[in-house]
């Protein structure tokens, strides 16, 4: 869906010419999610920004749905692709229904059509459309312009959403959750996303593939487990952290490392697992409990299996398998 | 219910000023001073047109011309050079103004043309400033993002940069239409006529009638101008971005 090939920006600096990104190729499937991580001045940001041409590449093409952007006109290019930026930047002079509605006034849509597309947004982002269409931004909280952002973003249905740290200025209550919704949303809309962070625990939540900088070049591009299992050098190790390995036992199921039992099988008593928990859950009654299994049941309460250390550890030694 | 309230604030101040003239007039009454002034009248009506179009000649004028270059001065293209003219700008400003027509008056002769464009020049300076800043004082992360998502300059400029700064070129304005309209009256001693004639003779004829007869109206229009800026500002101002319906 989306093709990064060879690409390369240079700034010129006092100092000579600077190379900001360097060669950077990788690809991103249609509905998956990329996370470009790295430190700050890692050139992930200036990445994002040559896909929808607020930067011009000094060499290199990208590719959207097979079709080079640079024989796209930068200003209808960016009407396809949904922009959410850190800073937010809804437009304090506009209310909230004409902030989502500034792209499809740009293509010519109707008020009335503009104002319905507004209420199906909100509501989306289980913003109360009665309440909040008609505010200013400068009457929102923090979360509430945020998910407006997204909103904005979403409002004429573009396949490719860029988002540059949307949720780095939230606080770490809010930002879970609306880390949580738009997991949510995503699930449902299929988007292709590239989404910059900083933040390997975000990076691990919300993407399906990570691609790390460092100095301008990608020196990983991977799925999240895999960067925590196989991390590529020092470098990423180092970035990923020591915790690792905790870090990974967000992304596994229960239901991936369970060993299905009969029903009605004698296993020892005490708290239960669901099959879609994650193993972290699994970790702590393990820690919490000693004992080597844990017992899984489903919705209705009937053990469907059991999970044991030795399971989470082969697992753990092996990583790939779904993810 | 905030409109209503904001009106009322807004409002509050000319109420006191028409309570005060109400009283000023009572007494100009009581003490004859009103039949003297009144002997003007025809004097009134034909300089009070003369003046209105000094000032709204060189008022209109220069809200459109300090707009425009001040809009023009803070496009990119003239950042390296913007901040050179605004600095030539503040130093034309500190010029006081009578010595701007005066010099007006060595270019220009003496009559309306001079005039005008004195108070023009006078008037200019402060929205070209006032513009300037405000559309630089929009944050760049809002510009961003209209480009981002698809606009191009002149939208930009439509759209974002004009609503956001349409408070401070208001303020901007205000301040410059007030030194206008104050200094109309002074047009006269440049033969630029206005209620300066009336004040003047007045004064050096110790006539307080005919004083009177120029400095009232002055006053009235200064005060009608401020009340007429001041409610566009609140109305044409968005909410979002309207410090004064902010509550």
């Amino acid at each position: 869906m989306i093709r990064l090939d060879a690409l390369t920006r240079v700034y010129a600096s006092p100092q000579g010419p600077l190379t900001a990104v360097d060669r950077v190729s990788f690809e991103v499937a249609a509905g998956e999610t990329c996370v470009l991580l790295g430190p700050s001045g890692c050139g992930k940001t200036t990445t994002l920004r040559m896909i929808n041409r607020l930067v011009r590449p000094t060499s290199g093409r990208i590719f959207i749905a097979g079709r080079d952007t640079d024989a796209i006109d930068p200003v209808l290019l960016r009407r396809g692709i949904g922009y959410v930026i850190q800073q937010i930047g809804l437009f304090p002079n506009m209310t909230v229904a004409e902030n989502i509605g500034v792209v499809p006034r740009l293509l010519g849509w109707s008020a009335e059509r503009r104002r319905r597309r507004a209420e199906e947004l909100l509501a989306l982002l289980a913003l109360e459309p009665a309440r909040f269409l008609d505010r200013y931004p400068n009457e929102l909280s923090g979360g509430q312009a945020q998910r407006v952002g997204v909103a904005r973003a979403l409002a004429v249905d573009p396949p490719v959403l860029l988002m540059d740290e949307p949720f780095a200025a939230l606080d770490p209550v809010n930002r879970e959750a609306i880390q949580d919704e738009f997991l949510r949303m995503q699930r449902a809309l299929r988007k292709t996303i590239l989404f910059v962070s900083h933040d390997i625990d975000e990076a691990v939540k919300m993407a399906d593939r990570i691609a790390i900088f460092r100095a301008g070049q990608l020196v990983q591009f991977a799925m999240p487990d895999t960067v925590l299992a196989h991390p590529a050098d020092e470098f990423v190790a180092n970035f990923v952290g020591r915790d690792r390995t905790l870090k990974r036992l967000r992304l596994i199921r229960v239901r991936e490392v369970m060993t299905p039992v009969a029903a009605g099988a004698a296993l020892a008593a005490g708290p239960t697992l669901a099959p879609d928990d994650d193993l972290r859950r699994a970790a702590a009654l393990f820690l919490e409990q000693g004992g080597d299994a844990i017992r899984c049941a489903d919705a209705d309460g009937r053990v469907v299996g059991c999970v044991t250390r030795a399971a989470v550890a082969a697992r753990l030694g092996a990583p790939g398998g779904p993810a | 219910m905030n409109a209503v309230a904001g009106e009322g604030r807004s409002a509050a101040p000319y109420l006191v000023l028409g309570g005060i003239a109400a009283a000023i007039g009572w007494g100009l009454h009581a003490s004859g001073l009103l039949a003297d002034i009144l002997r003007y009248q025809k004097d009134i009506v034909y300089l009070v047109k003369q003046h209105l179009v000094l000032v709204g000649v060189s008022g209109s004028l220069a809200i459109g011309g300090g707009v425009g270059i001040g809009i023009w001065l803070s496009r990119p293209w003239m950042a390296r050079w913007a901040e050179g003219a605004i600095q030539a700008v503040n130093m034309v400003t500190s010029v006081p103004t009578l010595a701007k027509l005066a010099l007006m008056m060595t270019l220009l002769g003496i009559g309306a043309l001079p005039a005008i464009v004195g108070l023009w020049i006078a008037t200019l300076l402060p929205i070209i400033r006032n513009t300037y800043e405000g559309i630089r004082a929009v944050p760049s992360h809002l510009v961003d993002a209209a480009r981002g998502m698809g606009m191009g300059p002149a939208e930009i400029l439509r759209r974002v940069e004009l609503p956001n700064a349409l408070f401070v070129i208001f303020a901007g304005v205000r301040t410059a239409m007030a030194v206008n309209v104050g200094t109309a009256p002074i047009a006269f001693l440049i033969g630029g006529g206005g209620l300066g004639e009336l004040i003047f003779t007045g004064i050096d004829l110790q006539e307080h009638g005919m004083m009177l007869a120029g400095a009232i109206p002055t006053a009235l229009l200064a005060v009608t101008v401020d009340f007429l800026f001041g409610q566009a500002q609140y109305w044409l101002v968005p909410r979002g971005v309207n410090p004064l319906r902010n509550f």
